[in-house]
């Protein structure tokens, strides 16, 4: 973990505020992520988590505060803008079309070309071939690169989706939930794949509000309350209550806690 | 990396391996199954009737041919996540114009013609605009222009020349080349020959005695072809196309994953207005004339065509060829009827029958593809 810290991160985010119109989204909120390791973010809804992404992913301009990238001050004007930096979002819901085929969804908006006679047409070969080896090294074994996406489990579209944007460049990936509608053993694909990831030297962003979800993979964990950072913390320095209570915002979550038996 | 040393994962053993049925499974399938049980009914029941002589062959397929047309634009606008309810109507409107361009302000044909597809193509980016501007569904947007259309259609000759049809087109096109790419015929030279082989039969008495019954190709059927090959090119194997289908599929994470989906969607709806244009060009090289009303309900034919082919209403799932079988069948049965000496308003019982039941074959394909529940 200490060498980790000892180079640059790849991104920082400084006293980050946004506001909409009266209301105050973040309040200064500072993170700073580091390649090859899963920084968690967590909190409850309405804590300002997906304010916060959208942010670093170039969708919102920050009322006030910095973002540095890889050392450079950044301003992005647009989600596309950060993705050609090497920020990529998998969203929840919205990364995959279920009627089309994996090869197509892996290339989508990004599909290669091969002339003949002078036309660009897709190249379906190269599309099929990358697909199916990508795939395998995240474990999935597909029918075929022709099998539409709409037969493959919620966890494996989200490691499809998750391995598209790491095979186009990603140097930091943000996943926004990506468990929370998943079952037990899709969520621990995720998990895996996640690991995988990191592993290559990928900074990962990983938004939960599971805080088991986030110990079985972090690194670091940050916890926003209410448009705030409550700190961040390395493994091994927190236990899964102390996080869950920061989530909760104490107090209430141990009197709920007490009367539910303590499984929440 | 350790990844790259992975085994391969152990096959799924709850995925059964449909081996041969696989190649069968595919989103033309109810065209195809379709397209083989209309041609069988009709080779049992009207074999004797002329229908699949040179004659009938050309009679049925100048129909399916009108059809594949208008489907082709249909299709890719439908894969794309849109409608366009304002076909038929665009089809009068540009035959209008083109007949009041040509005869009334005297230009020459292919100046009309020209002129005409500029307009159209204009309007179908107009429908285009205003359904990505506003985000109302093109259903409403489209059917607006159904009668904006439509409207014109019958004012503008009223107006100007006091009737609803305008003659004298035939005349005006003599000799003009681009006249000529859509109300021409080609092959005449293969055709005469096969006429004096006695392949194909050649009139016995009257001016054309010696001449064969059939004698070339119309460019509309031409068009057709062209135009459903390059449609399904465009669909498969370009970038294009997978963009159409991500536009349809789920426009939001086509937009996520940086497909330009309006900049599709507009360009579909120009294409489909380019394909009504053709129909209406070729129709009126043909009958010499434009009338108010020519291309009313084709909007409703080209959709039925389109998803008898396969293609999924609310879009993202289609195919092309699917389409053109599509409108075969519809052609087929349409002028089929006929030769077997069927009562001609049953065609609706026979259209409905065979819509609904390739829709339901469709589904059960769609599903057994994409794992729609």
């Amino acid at each position: 973990m200490n060498s980790r810290t000892t180079h640059a991160p790849i991104i920082e985010m400084k006293d980050i505020e946004k506001h909409f119109g009266s209301v105050i989204a973040l309040a200064g909120v500072s993170v700073e992520v580091y390649p090859g390791e899963c920084h968690c973010l967590l909190g409850d809804n309405g804590a300002g988590k997906s304010t916060f992404i959208k942010t670093m992913s170039g969708v919102h301009k920050p009322t006030k505060g910095e973002i540095f990238f890889e050392g450079q001050p950044m301003s992005f004007d647009g989600p596309r803008d950060a993705m050609n930096a090497g920020i990529a979002t998998v969203h929840q819901h919205l990364a995959m079309i279920p009627l089309m085929s994996v090869s197509r969804n892996f290339f989508m908006g990004n599909e290669p070309v091969k002339k003949r006679m002078g036309i660009p047409f897709f190249d379906h070969e190269y599309a099929d071939q990358v697909t199916m080896d990508e795939m395998r090294k995240m474990g999935i074994n597909l029918r075929g690169p022709d099998q539409a996406v709409g037969t493959l489990s919620g966890g494996e579209r989200q490691t499809v989706a998750i391995s598209r944007a790491v095979h186009f460049g990603a140097k930091v990936l943000i996943l926004d939930e990506p468990t929370s509608a998943l079952g037990v053993r899709q969520t621990a694909n995720v998990l895996a794949t996640i690991d995988k990831v990191r592993k290559q030297g990928i900074a990962v962003v990983f938004i939960t509000h599971n805080v088991r979800h986030a110990l079985a993979v972090g690194d670091r964990f940050t916890v926003l309350n209410r448009g705030q950072t409550l700190g961040t913390a390395q493994r091994g320095q927190i236990t899964p209550e102390e996080l869950q209570d920061m989530m909760a915002g104490g107090q209430e979550m141990v009197a709920l806690e007490g009367s539910l038996g303590g499984t929440v | 990396m350790s990844e790259t040393a992975q085994p391969t994962p152990a096959p799924d053993e709850r995925v059964k391996d449909l081996g041969w049925r696989r190649a069968l499974i595919r989103p033309e399938l109810g065209g195809i199954v379709g397209t083989i049980a209309v041609f069988f009914f009709f080779l049992l029941t009207a074999y004797d009737s002329g229908m699949f002589n040179a004659q009938g062959i050309m009679n049925w397929s100048v129909v399916s041919a009108q059809f594949m047309i208008i489907a082709v634009g249909a299709c890719l606008l439908m894969i794309a996540g849109e409608f366009d309810l304002s076909v038929g109507s665009m089809i009068g409107f540009s035959g209008m114009m083109i007949a009041i361009f040509s005869v009334t302000l005297g230009w020459p044909v292919w100046m009309a013609i020209v002129v005409t597809f500029a307009m159209a193509l204009a309007i179908g980016a107009l429908n285009g605009f205003i359904v990505i501007r506003t985000g109302l569904p093109s259903f409403i947007v489209t059917l607006a222009f159904l009668f904006i259309l439509r409207g014109f259609t019958i004012y503008l000759p009223q107006t100007i020349e006091r009737k609803t049809i305008i003659g004298g087109i035939r005349e005006a096109a003599e000799g003009d080349w681009l006249g000529a790419a859509f109300g021409g015929k080609v092959l005449q030279g293969a055709f005469h020959w096969m006429g004096d082989i006695g392949i194909i039969g050649v009139f016995e008495r009257g001016t054309r005695a010696g001449e064969p019954v059939v004698d070339g190709i119309p460019m509309l059927i031409v068009w057709a072809i062209v135009l459903v090959i390059f449609g399904h090119i465009v669909l498969t194997k370009t970038r294009f196309g997978n963009w159409i289908f991500a536009a349809g599929g789920d426009a939001e994470a086509a937009r996520n994953s940086g497909v330009p989906v309006n900049r599709v969607k507009v360009l579909m709806f120009m294409f489909t207005a380019f394909c009504a244009t053709v129909f209406a060009t070729c129709q009126v090289m043909e009958f010499g004339s434009a009338g108010a009303d020519r291309g009313l309900l084709k909007e409703f034919e080209a959709i039925i065509a389109v998803v008898i082919g396969g293609a999924l209403l609310t879009g993202g799932y289609g195919s092309v060829l699917g389409a053109a079988l599509g409108a075969l069948i519809f052609g087929v049965v349409q002028q089929g009827l006929f030769f077997a000496g069927v009562e001609s308003s049953l065609f609706r019982v026979f259209l409905g029958v065979i819509l609904l039941g390739a829709v339901i074959l469709n589904t059960y394909i769609r599903r057994m593809i994409t794992g729609e529940r």
